[in-house]
């Protein structure tokens, strides 16, 4: 299990670290909301049940309800990060903002 | 059987299915979140559940139909680890072009706009997030006749739209 734990964690953070790299990398706006709201989404998602997994363990009820409440947490995620990654490119949109592009 | 179909009528009409529904994802909430299992804060959870569904259900569940809401959810359940397959698949990709040495000669940034056919906020809501999280797309803008603006990183990532995903969510709200 703690292996297990172990990659989950190891795994999330090579996410998020291509997720800050990619916010410095991508040529603008647009192209750097796709790593702010993806890889951070995934970092969170694959962290988050490497704890989970690791307070499982030693097995209890109060282990139980505080993996239950880990796993909300990624949740709740899942539901405002596109939606706040979605106003941001919206507010770009409507401040004439010309997305990159090859050319 | 005219009392049978008033009291069916009467069920849609108070909503009863979506209370019931509000009132179980809150009190799991709370059981969750509370972690206590004594009869005095189980009680406290249900007065207080009980009042939200009460006053808001309608912003859990709008506007579905009484009869088919718990085949939704169930679908809604089943679509949820394709959505976390599509997820993965999608960082997996930008993950590459991140750390591709030439990245810019890699992406084609543009703008996709295409018109949906999928009916009520709740799909559409659904249907704008899993875009923003699948592979290399973010909704930019979803309009009230159901158009949709996209940015796509790449030309693969483009093509793709709306594809699968749109024919999955309708087939949750069928």
């Amino acid at each position: 299990m703690g292996v297990i734990s172990f990659v989950l964690l190891l795994g999330g953070l090579v996410f998020y670290a291509g997720g800050s790299v990619g916010i410095i990398r991508f040529p603008d706006v647009y192209s750097r909301l796709h790593p702010a709201g993806k890889l951070d989404t995934m970092g969170l998602f694959m962290t988050m049940s490497g704890m989970a997994l690791y307070v499982l363990s030693d097995w209890s009820i109060s282990a139980l309800l505080t993996a239950l409440k880990i796993m909300l947490i990624v949740v709740f995620i899942f539901i405002t990060s596109p939606t706040a990654t979605h106003a941001m490119a919206d507010a770009g949109m409507r401040a004439g903002l010309v997305h990159w592009s090859r050319k | 059987m005219i009392g049978l179909a008033k009291s069916a009528e009467w069920l849609r009409e108070a909503r009863i299915g979506a209370k019931l529904m509000t009132f179980g994802v809150c009190y799991a909430t709370w059981i969750v979140l509370s972690g206590r299992f004594d009869a005095f804060h189980l009680m406290l959870g249900v007065v207080s559940s009980a009042i939200v569904s009460m006053t808001s259900s309608e912003l859990l569940f709008p506007d579905v139909k009484y009869a088919n809401l718990p085949r939704m959810v169930l679908r809604f359940f089943l679509y949820i680890p394709w959505l976390l397959y599509q997820v993965f698949l999608a960082n997996l990709h930008l993950l590459y072009l991140t750390f591709h040495p030439r990245m810019k000669e890699q992406i084609d940034p543009q703008i996709v706009t295409f018109q949906s056919r999928l009916e009520g906020d709740m799909a559409l809501l659904i249907f704008a997030n899993s875009i923003t999280l699948t592979p290399g797309t973010v909704t930019i803008y979803v309009s009230v006749l159901k158009k949709f603006t996209v940015h796509a990183i790449d030309d693969p990532s483009a093509r793709a739209l709306p594809g699968r995903m749109e024919e999955k969510i309708e087939h949750i709200f069928a």
